[in-house]
């Protein structure tokens, strides 16, 4: 550069950082973004202390196991919904959903007589398909999610009773069935297999959000979709393929309520979705997209089902357990933008 | 012929309505930074739109270090070498920095992304370029200076040879912008150049080699930096022609003070901000992109929470907290994006006229139509709305038509003192002297007006006085018969950052 006077002050400028204390803030920053998490599994603690003191039936181990079962089906399903809201939309098929995929369970094993492991990738394959149809609708003929999977939330419900004749369809057949569900293969053990499956399908949804690039641009859609098909990214293309991944986990769902009622029950599933939606919120995932994570959701599902439990091992009526839950809800969206006032104004 | 990184000849840009750029020119040589100036839609930004393949030529020709090019996507410009930061930045707040840089370019180990190399390979890139960023951050948790420095690094992380930075600083502080400028000098070599847009002129001296000016869409001259002066710049900048042009009326005879504003601050911009505006006059706010014009009217009718500062309406002192309060007592603002905050565009001309009305005009909750169309139509008259139809919907209206609307819904609720947000933006020459008359007629009705317009030429048409501001505070006011665009130019450039650096 030719002029001399202005290059003096730059040398010692560069490469020095803008503020201070950048190793101790960084990490309350980081500790910040993890808050929410913390928070929901402290508050999960709390509750479980609460209705322990209160009653201590709430804790013995039958209990505590129950409570886990009831996790399983409403966590299958808030796997999926936290990758379709963290890209900042919303998935309301998934009850009717499960309803649809336990059908087509039903029709594989009862129906066709076809082997049971048949049976369950015919379940999680009717999941991924109904993601994948809901994938289409939302990034290629750009309807909004509300609407797609509103539509396809009607949809799968209608072709649920169709198929199933609006008749519960037996696992009598398959004897092995209900216990893919509810066996315990590990001895000495209470937990029903069903609650291991739910965490271990927890773990791949954890790794698949966090280390590969459907979850990173899960994230950056969410974040900034426009910047992110600025970056060069197929946004249109991964949109379809989180549906796709989400739609599979209502599948898995269906194929363990289907095992756990020993019956595909077609009516049953509408309500459920929401029910997702409020673990996935509770744990801490932003419906504006962007934010969130799997060991939230899966601390969000359980404190719906603790809270449920608990409650009703107090002796609270089930129509204010519902009142309840809806308050923790208010609580859990308002504590979050609370904080996230917090931080934007802290700058 | 001399060594050039880009060559832009006989480029013509139209959009409907508009001429961005006639017979456009640019020289970029080997190894230098070219600052480019011009006033607010003087049609930088849509040239580097061309340049960045965001948008397509209507004709002329773009040489790139020696061949012709067709930039037709943000790809091949890329593919290029050329790397533009926008004002508006590009960046996935919930991702890291590393995340950022590299999206759509992640290093992976089997099916999973390796993070560790994403963050090693971002590393080198800092080291490189000599930023001090943490790869592994939040781009969020940033402050808008390091978010900068993301986007410059995300932009050289593609090699580029022809780096375009619009308007880089505009949110920096001093020590801030002095790492770009090192950033910057550390990109340039024999083989590399920068295109620099700014309106600060102090920093242009501190980092151009040459500085070309353009106005109105045409390019106007290029300058050696070391041999010109910043005056020399603004005069070109904005053209003696057009100044002459304007034919002054002399000010009326203005009423009492109406409202006055004191000590106003916020707590991201506005600093010690005060004036009084008297019956009948309009009030010319004049200053740069982000010299924090809107603001103090978004501070004055409650839309922004004001940190310090006291508003004295009629002599007394009022507290406004919301615009509905503001419009309660008689403070409209006319927002300058009509489209987003100031119409229903579905909806028809008479229920947006009497939108803001409706609590009034109603009986026992329902509207009374006839009383409603009645007053309407008045205004559509008054104000020389052009429609065949009140129930017209004002989506289907011309810009000038549109922004009549919103003038009688505030009309409408009897606003004395009305503020005027770039009144005539997206309006075309013909309707905006109807603009201008109607404004011109307001304010002898008695109206107290506050006008902030980006387009010089207008400010100094209409306004009785100026206040001219830059980063936040008011620099200057200017009397009519005293304002030249030089002078407001002059005032809206000044610097005082020093002063007010946290």
């Amino acid at each position: 550069m030719s002029n001399t006077t202005t290059e003096r002050p730059t040398k010692d400028l560069a490469p020095k950082p803008d503020s201070g204390g950048t190793a101790s803030s960084e990490f309350v920053l980081r500790l910040r973004s993890r808050m929410q998490q913390l928070m929901a599994l402290a508050s999960l603690v709390v509750l479980v202390i609460i209705f322990g003191l209160i009653n201590p039936l709430f804790l013995t181990p039958n209990n505590l196991s129950d409570i886990l079962l009831s996790t399983v089906v409403i966590g299958l399903l808030a796997l999926g919904a936290t990758f379709v809201i963290i890209t900042g939309g919303i998935d309301l098929s998934v009850g009717t959903g499960m309803s649809l995929t336990s059908v087509m369970v039903g029709v594989t094993l009862t129906y066709l007589g076809l082997p049971l492991a048949v049976g369950v990738l015919a379940g999680v394959l009717a999941g991924a398909v109904m993601g994948l149809v809901n994938g289409l609708l939302v990034s290629y003929l750009r309807i909004p999610s509300f609407i797609a999977t509103l539509a396809m939330m009607m949809v799968a419900q209608g072709l649920a009773l169709v198929i199933s004749g609006t008749k519960p369809i037996y696992f009598n057949e398959t004897p092995g069935f209900s216990n893919l569900a509810l066996g315990k293969s590990i001895p000495g053990l209470i937990i029903p297999n069903a609650v291991f499956i739910f965490f271990i399908a927890a773990v791949i949804a954890g790794v698949i959000l966090s280390k590969t690039l459907i979850g990173r641009y899960t994230y950056s859609i969410g974040s900034n979709e426009q910047a992110t098909a600025l970056s060069g990214i197929n946004v249109r293309r991964w949109k379809m393929w989180i549906y796709t991944l989400a739609g599979s986990f209502t599948g898995l769902a269906g194929v363990i309520i289907a095992s756990r009622l020993n019956s595909a029950q077609p009516g049953q599933g509408a309500g459920y979705e929401l029910q997702a939606i409020a673990a996935v919120v509770i744990g801490g995932t932003s419906l504006q997209g962007g934010k969130g994570s799997i060991a939230g959701t899966v601390i969000g599902a359980l404190i719906m089902s603790v809270l449920t439990s608990g409650l009703r091992i107090i002796n609270v009526p089930q129509e204010w357990q519902s009142v309840a839950i809806g308050c923790v809800i208010l609580l859990a969206v308002y504590v979050d933008m609370l904080r996230r006032k917090d931080t934007s104004e802290g700058k | 012929m001399e060594n050039l990184l880009l060559e832009v000849d006989g480029v013509n840009k139209s959009f409907p309505g508009v001429r961005a750029l006639a017979d456009m020119q640019l020289t970029v040589r080997h190894g230098e930074v070219l600052a480019l100036v011009g006033e607010n839609g003087a049609g930088k930004s849509t040239l580097m739109k061309l340049l960045s393949g965001i948008y397509a030529p209507d004709s002329g020709s773009f040489r790139f270090d020696g061949s012709n090019v067709d930039i037709t996507g943000p790809k091949i410009a890329q593919e290029l070498g050329i790397s533009i930061i926008h004002q508006e930045f590009n960046l996935m707040q919930d991702l890291t920095v590393a995340q950022n840089i590299y999206i759509g370019r992640e290093p992976m180990l089997g099916p999973f992304i390796n993070d560790a190399a994403l963050n090693r390979q971002a590393s080198a890139l800092f080291e490189k370029i000599g930023v001090n960023l943490d790869p592994a951050q939040k781009v969020g948790e940033l402050t808008v200076a390091r978010q900068q420095m993301v986007e410059i690094a995300k932009a050289l992380s593609f090699d580029a040879k022809l780096l375009i930075l619009d308007e880089p600083t505009a949110a920096l502080n001093d020590s801030e912008v002095a790492t770009l400028h090192a950033i910057i000098r550390r990109f340039i070599t024999d083989e590399t150049a920068a295109i620099y847009i700014s309106h600060r002129m102090d920093e242009l001296k501190a980092i151009s080699d040459r500085i070309t000016v353009i106005r109105d869409g045409e390019y106007v001259d290029t300058l050696d930096t070391e041999q010109t002066t910043m005056p020399e710049v603004i005069s070109r900048m904005v053209g003696r022609k057009v100044a002459a042009q304007i034919q002054m009326k002399p000010v009326p005879k203005l009423g009492e003070v109406r409202l006055s504003v004191r000590d106003l601050s916020t707590k991201a911009l506005l600093k010690d901000v005060g004036f009084d505006l008297r019956r009948g006059e309009i009030l010319g706010f004049a200053g740069l992109m982000g010299a924090g014009r809107t603001e103090v009217a978004r501070a004055i009718v409650g839309a922004d929470r004001i940190s310090a500062g006291t508003i004295t309406l009629d002599g007394a002192g009022v507290k406004i907290s919301n615009p509905a309060t503001a419009a309660e007592l008689g403070i409209g603002y006319l927002s300058e994006d009509r489209k987003h905050l100031g119409l229903m565009l579905e909806a028809d001309i008479s229920q947006n006229i009497m939108l803001s009305t409706l609590g009034k005009l109603n009986k026992f909750g329902f509207m009374q139509d006839k009383m409603l169309n009645y007053i309407a139509g008045e205004q559509i008259q008054r104000l020389r709305i052009k429609t065949p139809s009140m129930h017209q919907a004002a989506k289907n209206l011309s810009g000038g038509n549109q922004q009549k609307i919103v003038i009688a819904k505030w009309l409408v609720k009897d606003c004395d003192v009305l503020i005027f947000d770039e009144p005539t933006r997206g309006i075309d020459v013909g309707a905006k002297e109807e603009i201008y008359d109607l404004l011109d007629e307001l304010a002898a009705s008695g109206k107290s007006i506050i006008m902030i317009s980006s387009e010089l030429p207008e400010v100094l048409r209409m306004s009785h006085r100026i206040a001219v501001m830059s980063e936040g505070r008011i620099t200057g006011f200017l009397e009519r018969h005293e304002a030249t665009q030089e002078k407001i130019m002059d005032l809206a450039t000044r610097s005082n950052r020093g002063a007010v650096s946290v």
